[in-house]
């Protein structure tokens, strides 16, 4: 089959007919006369103005490839919606291949979407207060329902052109697809569209020079981590390595305790310093705990310590306070501090040593008396690192389901469905 | 609509100019003089005459009779066709023989394709658009309601076309790209249900060739 071409009956100019008989009105570009093209004799529908007039993105003509199969661009029409008094205009471009049909390109601020004729009856499907649509599977959320109408059009159309004709149009999104009714007196209509960005499109046609860049956040336009559930799982794995990490370094410490005894302390006792008897640290350079116990109650103790190398002397010297008060006032018991104190000496050599220990307390009304006990651990298990790295491990999780958040808050500010809390109307 | 039995096929000559004419497919009762283009109806064994088709049809199809396909399986040939005009322009009813004999229907509208068979089913007298219907054990919704009416035919059909002037049709959409369509230019109304499918789906062998298109 060839493509036929008709004579404009208002200007007489050339008007070539592309798809064939499928085209039922086209658009004279000379006169801007809207063509009846579905009976012999051609009659004008109507007329638009020059001021009218708007430059296509993409030429009329041209030809891209989408899902492996090539179409041509046989029309652009710009739409326009009024929402809140203002007016958003957008363009679609009619896409023709002799085999597989007619498809659509839409672009609003550099956002674009390649739609189809939905196969299949859209189910309503209810969530709280948004009236969403089931479609072969799965949940379109409702985003927008507006009244739209063609302000200018140009090419040829499967259809006859209804110029100044309001159409409901009510768009549904599940990112990246957008389900679109219009609704007419005479039928209502399904289509698919797939979010593509410029240079998808630019790709298609081969086009030489870049398209418009995309502005602001699109109605279907993907999240950019498109998967906060992989996210969420790697995140996962990764506390679950770090719990590995702990149960080997729990295993693979020696946690062994070679020092455990009890003293007894008077401030009234001159000879109160202690040195205890030698033992012995085992294994490689680690650390070393020495915790002490007390039976202090609503009272202080000092206890200056060093631990003590019995062959080469060196002396690891430390002082730790320990208080332990308690009682009840108007809100009921309190109690500040702990009778128990604990402390870790890192990297100490093997050998044998011994703890010398001079405690101190106070000597106010008469003198204070106390007993202590201290156990001496080698190679505690630490985990501090750990417990430090864990929330760490989960900043970039955190991070990105914020970010998603911002980006859906963004997305639906453009909708029907404005959180109250960025929005400013009041209704 | 008038049952034939008999043979496969069936060959005689056209009442009106005598050139042979051919009912290749057993459930066909009408064919177009490919020659005259006369409208023949048999009736047995009886060719009648029955009129002419005014204009040969040219369209922007694909589709045309011999071109080849399959669906579910089951290879086809297309032998037939209607053309019916509606408010929004025109479609074709390209009418199937399938390789096991059954007999179906591939609806062509500006190129939206869907495929479906004859089907026993009770419906009311008339339907809204937005009114579901059960139809077997499925669940339809009825998507638009048009009058529309044969403007020509082509090749053999499984029911003759002639007499009928404009009547009603109801396109009906299920689950999962389920279509159904309700013909009520008989009485009681003809149900016809089936699939939309996309152009590759049918893999179509003997279509039309388009200029620039190869």
């Amino acid at each position: 089959m060839k493509v036929r071409a008709i004579e404009c009956p208002n200007c007489g100019a050339s008007v070539e007919l592309r798809g064939y008989s499928h085209s039922l009105s086209a658009v004279c570009i000379q006169c801007l006369s809207v063509i009846d093209t579905s009976q012999p004799e051609l009659t004008i529908l109507k007329k638009f103005q020059e001021q009218d007039r708007v430059r296509p993105l993409i030429n009329l003509g041209s030809r891209g490839r989408f899902g492996g199969k090539l179409y041509e661009i046989l029309g652009m029409q710009e739409r326009r919606i009024v929402v809140d008094g203002t007016a958003y205009s957008w363009q679609e471009y009619l896409l023709f291949n002799p085999y597989s049909g007619f498809r659509y390109l839409s672009v609003y601020r550099g956002h674009w979407n390649f739609i189809e004729p939905a196969k299949g009856y859209p189910e309503p499907a209810m969530k709280l207060v948004n009236p969403g649509l089931m479609y072969l599977g799965e949940r379109f959320a409702h985003f927008q329902t507006a009244e739209a109408e063609t302000s200018f059009a140009m090419g040829e159309f499967p259809w006859r052109l209804e110029v100044g004709q309001r159409v409901t149009v009510k768009d549904y999104i599940a990112p990246p697809r957008l389900l679109s009714e219009e609704i007419t007196p005479d039928e209502v209509t399904y289509s698919v569209g797939t979010y593509q960005t410029g240079e998808e499109i630019a790709k298609a046609f081969s086009l030489s020079t870049p398209l418009p860049p995309a502005q602001g956040i699109f109605a279907n336009q993907p999240a950019p981590a498109t998967n906060l559930k992989s996210v969420w799982v790697t995140c996962g794995l990764l506390v679950g390595a770090l719990m590995f990490l702990i149960t080997v370094i729990g295993a693979m410490s020696r946690n062994e305790v070679v020092f455990d005894q009890r003293f007894h302390y008077s401030s009234s006792d001159p000879e109160s310093a202690k040195v205890t008897d030698v033992f012995e640290l085992k294994g490689r350079t680690s650390n070393v705990e020495i915790a002490a116990e007390t039976n202090l109650a609503n009272d202080w103790m000092y206890l200056d310590m060093s631990l003590i190398n019995t062959e080469t002397g060196q002396a690891w010297d430390f002082g730790r306070e320990v208080s332990y008060y308690f009682g009840r006032d108007s809100d009921g018991n309190w109690t500040e501090g702990d009778a128990k104190d604990s402390v870790i000496i890192p990297s100490v050599p093997s050998g044998k040593y011994y703890l010398r220990v001079d405690p101190d307390m106070s000597n106010d009304n008469g003198p204070h008396a106390a007993s202590y006990s201290l156990k001496v651990t080698r190679d505690v298990p630490t985990y501090w690192l750990m417990w430090l790295a864990l929330p760490l491990l989960m900043i970039p999780a955190i991070w990105r389901t914020i970010a998603r958040g911002s980006f859906e808050t963004q997305r639906w500010a453009e909708s029907d469905y404005v959180s109250s809390s960025s929005s400013s109307d009041d209704d | 609509m008038i049952p034939v039995a008999g043979s496969d096929r069936f060959e005689g000559n056209c009442p009106n100019c005598g050139a042979p004419v051919k009912f290749t497919f057993k459930q066909a009762v009408q064919t177009v003089c490919g020659f005259c283009k006369s409208v023949v109806v048999r009736h047995g064994v009886d060719l009648q005459l029955v009129g002419k088709v005014a204009d040969p049809l040219i369209d922007a199809s694909p589709i045309q009779i011999a071109t080849e396909g399959q669906h579910g399986g089951q290879p086809f040939v297309v032998v037939g066709r209607i053309v019916y005009e509606y408010w929004g322009g025109r479609w074709n009813e390209w009418y199937l023989a399938f390789n096991g004999g059954a007999n179906g229907w591939l609806s062509d509208a500006q190129l939206e394709y869907a495929i479906s068979f004859p089907m026993n089913a009770a419906v009311p007298s008339e339907v809204a658009r937005g009114e579901r219907l059960n139809l077997g054990n499925e669940t339809f919704t009825v998507t638009s309601h048009t009058r529309a009416r044969y403007v020509g035919v082509e090749g053999e059909m499984p029911f003759t076309t002639w007499d009928k002037s404009e009547s009603s049709f109801a396109d009906l959409r299920g689950a999962n790209r389920r279509f159904a369509t309700i013909d009520y230019s008989e009485q009681p109304p003809l149900v016809f249900a089936g699939l939309l499918v996309d152009y590759d789906d049918l893999k179509l062998r003997n279509v039309k060739i388009f200029e620039g298109w190869q």
